[in-house]
């Protein structure tokens, strides 16, 4: 991100407006839950039970949710190290997206887990289990949610150093004056954040890559893993889903959702905020997508083949159905990119993104919940209060990413975009693959 | 000369294969006949029990305060006369079960932890608080580090460990062989020791295959002529004779492999010596940097331009 402030904008607008409020109503009914959670028991909201020990917080907002945030992850990768950096612009807006996706996957755990009061014993190398991909998962996505905010200070920084700080005074003159400074001294603080923010900023500028292709190494890890996770459940994980290769398949997968996510988000918050929509770099994005997809299929099925196993993924049964619905959502979505046509329409574009993601979600979602049966007697399906924890979480995920785009520069600057644009008229000449280094 | 260094070569080879192999021999031994006999362990012979269910009773008498069990009540009984669990729970750390295949053929069944010779629950826990210990075999739990993931939960293939999910402050129960409480004070588990008809027999792992094979031969028309838990996930310590099919018993048809061996495998695989990681990150930050110093060289030629 070094030196290039001026491809972001703040986006000007009402932050209190109608989807606000709507927003706010689910976060405080999930909020709501929570509390009934911290004071009553996990079993008082949820229909988790000893044989489904992990529900959709786990499912959706750990295991999907992640990957859905990995938008910053998969740009990291194609701009600073595929060197494609005309796709610069997009990354502020991936970064947000992953610190809100990550932070509130840390905070679902923390509501999920049980005795949360002991979970510093992650800082305890006493307590370190080495053999778990748990604690793998839980140092990396601590370690990742800390890269992120660092990630996304320089857009902090910027809107410090050049805040007038109207808000706050206008804050203090509401106060009681005496519980507010003189005019003199709230001044000069205003001025030292200012110049701090103006000192720190170059500074940080110099090492940001140092953090960024660090907030590329731990998704790999912790992306990957998530996968390990269900290596353990043998017995209980149906062989439709249940390989060797799930550290693998996860990690492709995340990445192919990121940058359908990327391209979602773009178009949606083009159209919400009634912005130029970011065509050139969305089609060039949209190309890789089929690429990886197709790596992805191809592990996914040699395996089934190599298992024995194709028989019962077209057996049409309950976790058949699953597997194809998966199967041919990710397989439709990449097959229609493959047309260059396609690639350049924006309705297209949207609906494909949006199959790769519920195509790749719902894999996530058969790993961990529905291809999973630990025995005869078992059922679980969500309940209402549980469900709305988890809207509660995807609302405040989206409410502050409403709030933030119009606090800090976060979008593309469509000016200078326009110059990118037009500076490279034919949509980038992408080698086909672009699959992280070193696996 | 050169001769004399060729064989200090040979002599210097052959240390280091034969420290390769010492090294190797015992590593091998430990995964191979990794089983290991003199363990503690349990054998029900459900073909003697009578489903008293003593044994439950003695359970939760013992170790309640120390395991955070409390008894369950039955829909018809307000007044709390009979603990009346229906499964293993947050409540309960063993159970017996009738199961009736007709009116005049049926067997109980007893539940508890089967203290696995691998087990998952020790190698997926993230904070320790799942132990086997390496003498005794028992697989303990420690309330005071664990923090209520429920990943031993997903990874069990018994579905042993159960969580309090109704209580604000919940903990795992499960068995532990009794190993804070009766086992230390009597040296025996609480439900063996009040067994009326020696349904359940406690000793070290070897001695209970040694009765159980005993008792397969002696009495053949009896049993299903399997032991129960001598192989499965790689063998347990707690160990089944039935005359009904184990599977309707509730006790799962598995393989012979423990899951947690192919799981550890793959991630160590991934993981050994944090050399790949460390790789990674180098190769990247050295690429993005090359690619960053190569955008800012283009950066300024356009702004010169």
């Amino acid at each position: 991100m070094a030196g290039h402030h001026d491809e972001f904008i703040r986006l000007e607008g009402k932050i209190f407006t109608k989807s606000f409020f709507v927003l706010l109503t689910l976060v405080i009914v999930g909020f709501y839950y929570i509390g009934v959670r911290y004071v009553k028991g996990i079993g008082a909201v949820s229909n988790m039970s000893d044989g489904y020990p992990w529900g959709i917080w786990i499912a959706y907002d750990v295991a999907t949710g992640t990957a859905i945030a990995c938008g910053g992850y998969a740009m990291a990768i194609l701009i600073y190290i595929r060197n494609h950096w005309k796709f610069h612009p997009l990354i502020r807006s991936a970064l947000l997206t992953s610190l809100f996706g990550y932070c509130l996957a840390g905070f679902s755990v923390m509501v999920d887990l049980g005795r949360y009061w002991n979970s510093y014993g992650f800082f305890m190398p006493a307590r370190w289990q080495i053999n778990s991909a748990m604690f793998e998962v839980a140092l990396c996505v601590m370690a990742y949610s800390t890269v992120l905010v660092i990630e996304f200070l320089p857009a902090v920084l910027w809107s410090l150093e050049n805040s007038r700080g109207e808000t706050l005074r206008k804050v203090s003159a509401w106060l009681h004056p005496r519980l507010v400074p003189d005019e003199a001294k709230l001044a000069s603080g205003l001025e030292w954040v200012r110049e701090s923010a103006a000192w720190l900023r170059p500074r940080l500028d110099k090492v940001l890559v140092f953090f960024i292709v660090l907030g590329i190494t731990l998704p790999t890890m912790h992306q990957s893993s998530l996968g390990s996770l269900l290596l353990i459940a043998a017995t209980k994980l149906n062989p439709l889903w249940h390989t060797g290769f799930l550290p693998l398949l996860f990690l492709i997968n995340c990445i192919y959702i990121g940058y359908a996510i990327v391209i979602m988000e773009s178009i949606i918050s083009s159209t919400a905020f009634k912005r130029e929509i970011e065509f050139q770099e969305l089609a060039g994005l949209s190309r890789i997508i089929p690429w990886l997809t197709v790596i992805w299929l191809s592990v996914r099925v040699g395996d089934l083949v190599y298992r024995g196993q194709v028989a019962n993924a077209l057996r049409f049964d309950f976790y058949s159905c699953f597997f194809l619905l998966e199967f041919c959502l990710v397989a439709g979505g990449s097959m229609i990119l493959f047309s260059r046509r396609m690639r350049r329409s924006p309705r297209w574009l949207f609906i494909t993104a949006t199959m790769i993601i519920l195509g790749g979600g719902l894999y996530r979602f058969n790993v961990y919940l529905i291809g999973f049966n630990p025995g005869q007697g078992w059922h679980y399906f969500p309940s209402f209060a549980e469900l709305m924890i988890t809207a509660g979480v995807i609302a405040l995920e989206i409410l502050g990413y409403q709030v933030l785009v119009k606090v800090f520069p976060v979008l593309p600057n469509p000016h200078k975009h326009a110059a990118n644009g037009h500076a490279q008229d034919e949509p980038v000449g992408l080698p086909p693959v672009a699959v992280p280094q070193g696996k | 000369m050169k001769s004399q260094s060729r064989r200090e070569f040979f002599k210097l080879l052959g240390l280091g294969g034969a420290t390769l192999l010492a090294s190797s021999v015992p590593a091998m031994g430990s995964e191979k006949g990794g089983v290991n006999n003199e363990a503690l362990g349990m054998l029900y012979d459900a073909t003697m029990c009578v489903g008293c269910k003593a044994c439950m009773a003695s359970c939760k008498r013992v170790n309640g305060d120390y395991g955070s069990l409390s008894y369950e009540r039955a829909p018809f009984d307000p007044d709390g006369l009979w603990d009346a669990p229906q499964d293993l729970s947050g409540s309960t750390r063993t159970l017996i079960k009738l199961h009736k295949e007709t009116d005049s053929r049926w067997s109980y069944v007893k539940y508890s932890c089967m203290h696995c010779q691998k087990p998952s629950c020790v190698s997926v826990c993230p904070v320790s608080a799942m132990t086997k210990d390496k003498v005794t075999g028992v697989v303990d739990y420690n309330k005071d580090t664990c923090i209520g993931c429920r990943y031993c939960q997903v990874g069990c293939s018994f579905n042993i460990p159960k969580f309090q999910w109704e209580k604000t402050l919940p903990q795992i129960v499960k068995c532990d062989l009794c190993r804070n409480t009766n086992l230390r004070e009597k040296g025996i588990t609480a439900c063996a020791e009040v067994c009326p008809v020696g349904a359940i027999s406690f000793g070290k792992r070897k001695e209970l295959l040694a009765i159980a094979h005993a008792r397969l031969q002696d009495n053949p028309g009896r049993y299903i002529h399997h032991v129960y838990g001598e192989h499965e996930l790689g063998g347990t310590n707690h160990l089944y004779l039935s005359a009904l099919s184990f599977e309707k018993l509730g006790l799962p048809n598995l393989p012979d492999n423990a899951p947690a061996e192919f799981s550890e495998k793959i991630q160590h695989t991934i993981y050994k010596g944090f050399v790949a990681p460390v790789a990674l990150y180098s190769t990247l930050c050295f690429i993005a940097l090359k690619n960053q110093k190569g955008q800012e060289k283009n950066g300024h030629k356009e702004e010169g331009e």
